[in-house]
């Protein structure tokens, strides 16, 4: 008969408790909205899965979260093959690799909201350096007009903000190249894309798996860039998820719809992050 | 296949050397002939390694000319000029087959796929590892990884000469005669110009048909095998190569005799007046120990401890604060005072460790 050791909960109750106070009580309780209708002085009636039903049948949330969608997706295939070309452009020795290595972390210090508004002042038409001197050349940019203005101010930001992130992850990959495989495949004749294809990609494979992950879950819950610049707009061409989200709970106040919401919000990126991690753990397992 | 010139060879890392210490190679002039084996052995950091970059044109030398076949390729890239190298660590392309690993020098220049194939085949075979074909080469371990770097080295049969840069370092020793004798095997069969760099002088001396010793960036001596133990030109060879290597003594020469530390030594030949630092150099192989008084010219000496190796026994021998090695062939006792006979014509006489030659 195995004897059990009941002390051995002790030590596992002070991580109980952090997790607990830190995610578990935080979920239920917006589960437990989530399953309910309430009014005033704390009144709350059992609704079932109606708010769920209501949120993914409505044309609202469809819209938020194709614009979610399209969002990340043109981020991810605009930040990863530019953060690799950069990456690869970077010298590898000399004083050079500091400089390129400070200048590439500057962006990644700097606040969202800091970014929105740098940007939001950069693009105005009539006092931005970038807005005015477009609308100097007869360009027709105004963000606070045209949605793909505002799609294209928007994108612009977060490439600014985090093409550094997947540089610096690819670049980690590229310094542990042994310099004898690049002399290899002078001597083997390949070309320069051979080189990358060959050896180069297959060593970033695992950082790019980490990048495409990070990028992705953090440009999938965009809201203060978009907030900043616009609050959601012009019209409701910006309103992501997060924007909604926040406007139906803080806005209207509709709690249960809210809650339900932030559910499905939460396990659209919990799945979509299973896909893209299970997708290339498998491609990476084949080529082992 | 071509012979290989270096005519006047030199290179510094640095961009304005000045004295000699700042070559990693010193300047050199040497002519090595189209399908030889030769080998670069050496210390670590003697310069062999850059000496074979150099060649391959990794490296572009800071001095001097490069001429394949008599045409200069000092300023042509590694592509053109048709080399293979083998590195001391495996280089494999991971996402490929061991095949594909072995076609791709071959594809990268154009062979057709079916052409390609076949050479595969026969490399293959050649270093037994047809039944990993069709393995990820990112699975192999790594002295099957190091098998895939050596085929694809071998793998072209246009190559002007294929360089090895210790391929053998991490492959286990049973492995590595077999490997050596297949490297053997080929060359006799492709006639390819073959150069292996080494720091291992077995290695060296079973490989190549001349080995060129160096030290700090000098080629000391290119002799085959049989002429470096034989004739050192420079006492590091004659200690370098041979297990143990070469006895050194400071000594005096007058004529046709030796004195060592007061005793005579019978020289086979005489020399004039010599300049510089004397030393005489005898290789352990012609050392005979006999009972002291039994011969004329035996040195007494102390015994200051044997080695046995199962095939003979090295015996480190005293002689006046000096310490001498010599071999003891298996079965032979040790003489119980014993004396030292240097055999007369394998005495060499060296003035500031180059070999003198006698009159």
């Amino acid at each position: 008969m195995k004897k059990w050791n009941n002390r051995a909960w002790l030590l596992v109750l002070p991580m109980l408790v952090l997790v607990a106070f830190s995610g578990v009580i935080p979920l239920m309780t917006v589960v437990n909205y989530s399953l309910q209708d309430s009014f005033g002085n704390n009144q709350f009636f059992w609704v079932g899965t109606e708010w769920f039903e209501e949120v993914l049948h409505s044309e609202r949330f469809h819209n938020a979260l194709g614009r979610n969608l399209l969002f990340s997706g043109i981020v991810l295939a605009i930040e990863i093959p530019l953060g690799i070309a950069i990456a690869l452009a970077m010298p590898t020795r000399g004083i050079g690799v500091s400089i390129c290595l400070v200048l590439m972390a500057l962006p990644l210090l700097i606040p969202w909201n800091v970014v929105g508004t740098i940007w939001q002042i950069f693009g105005r038409v009539d006092i931005g350096l970038l807005g005015h001197t477009l609308a100097q050349w007869g360009v027709d940019y105004n963000y606070a007009q045209s949605p793909l203005a505002a799609w294209i101010t928007i994108i612009a930001m977060d490439v600014w903000h985090w093409t550094s992130l997947v540089v610096l992850l690819s670049y980690s990959g590229l310094v542990a190249v042994p310099d004898a495989y690049y002399q290899a495949a002078r001597i083997d004749g390949a070309s320069r894309w051979a080189v990358f294809r060959y050896i180069q990609l297959p060593r970033m494979k695992r950082v790019l798996l980490i990048a495409v992950l990070l990028r992705f879950m953090d440009s999938f819950m965009i809201y203060t860039e978009p907030f900043v610049l616009t609050g959601g707009g012009p019209g409701n061409s910006t309103t992501f998820l997060s924007i909604d989200l926040v406007q139906i709970a803080i806005g209207q106040f509709d709690l249960g719809p809210a809650a339900a919401m932030s559910l499905v919000y939460f396990l659209i990126i919990l799945l979509l992050s299973w896909v893209f991690y299970t997708v290339m753990t498998k491609a990476d397992e084949e080529a082992s | 296949m071509a012979s290989i010139s270096l005519d006047g060879i030199a290179h510094a890392y640095e961009p304005n050397p000045s004295g000699d210490a700042d070559y990693a190679l010193k300047p050199m002039h040497y002519q090595w002939e189209d399908g030889g084996a030769y080998a670069l052995l050496g210390p670590s950091g003697c310069g062999k390694t850059t000496l074979l970059n150099i060649i391959s044109g990794l490296l572009r030398p800071s001095h001097g000319r490069v001429l394949f076949g008599g045409q200069d390729v000092t300023n042509l890239p590694v592509e053109q000029r048709n080399i293979a190298q083998v590195f001391q660590f495996p280089v494999v392309y991971e996402t490929m087959t061991v095949a594909e690993n072995l076609a791709f020098p071959l594809r990268n220049r154009g062979m057709s796929r079916l052409e390609s194939k076949q050479r595969v085949a026969e490399v293959l075979d050649m270093l037994g590892i047809a039944s990993l074909a069709q393995q990820k080469a990112s699975s192999l371990a790594a002295e099957f990884k190091q098998i895939v770097s050596l085929g694809r080295g071998l793998v072209r049969n246009d190559a002007s000469a294929i360089l090895f840069d210790e391929p053998l370092t991490v492959i286990d020793p049973t492995l590595k005669w077999e490997l050596r004798a297949q490297l053997k095997k080929v060359h006799r069969q492709f006639n390819h110009t073959m150069i292996y760099v080494t720091h291992d002088q077995t290695e060296a001396l079973t490989f190549a048909d001349k080995v060129v010793v160096m030290r700090d960036g000098e080629v000391l001596q290119v002799g085959t095998p049989q002429e470096l133990f034989d004739a050192p030109q420079h006492t590091f060879v004659g200690k370098f190569i041979g297990s143990p290597g070469m006895n050194i003594l400071p000594c005096q020469v007058h004529g046709d005799c030796a004195s060592v530390a007061a005793h005579r030594i019978p020289l086979a030949a005489s020399y004039t007046a010599l300049p510089g630092k004397l030393e005489l150099g005898i290789r352990p192989e012609y050392i005979d120990l006999v009972e002291c008084g039994t011969s004329d010219n035996a040195i007494p000496v102390s015994l200051l401890g044997v080695d046995d190796l199962g095939r003979h026994k090295v015996v480190a021998v005293g002689l006046d604060g000096l310490t001498v090695q010599a071999l003891l062939p298996e079965g032979a006792s040790l003489p119980t005072a014993p004396a030292m006979v240097f055999r007369p014509g394998h005495v060499k006489i060296y003035s500031d460790s180059v070999l003198v030659s006698s009159l």
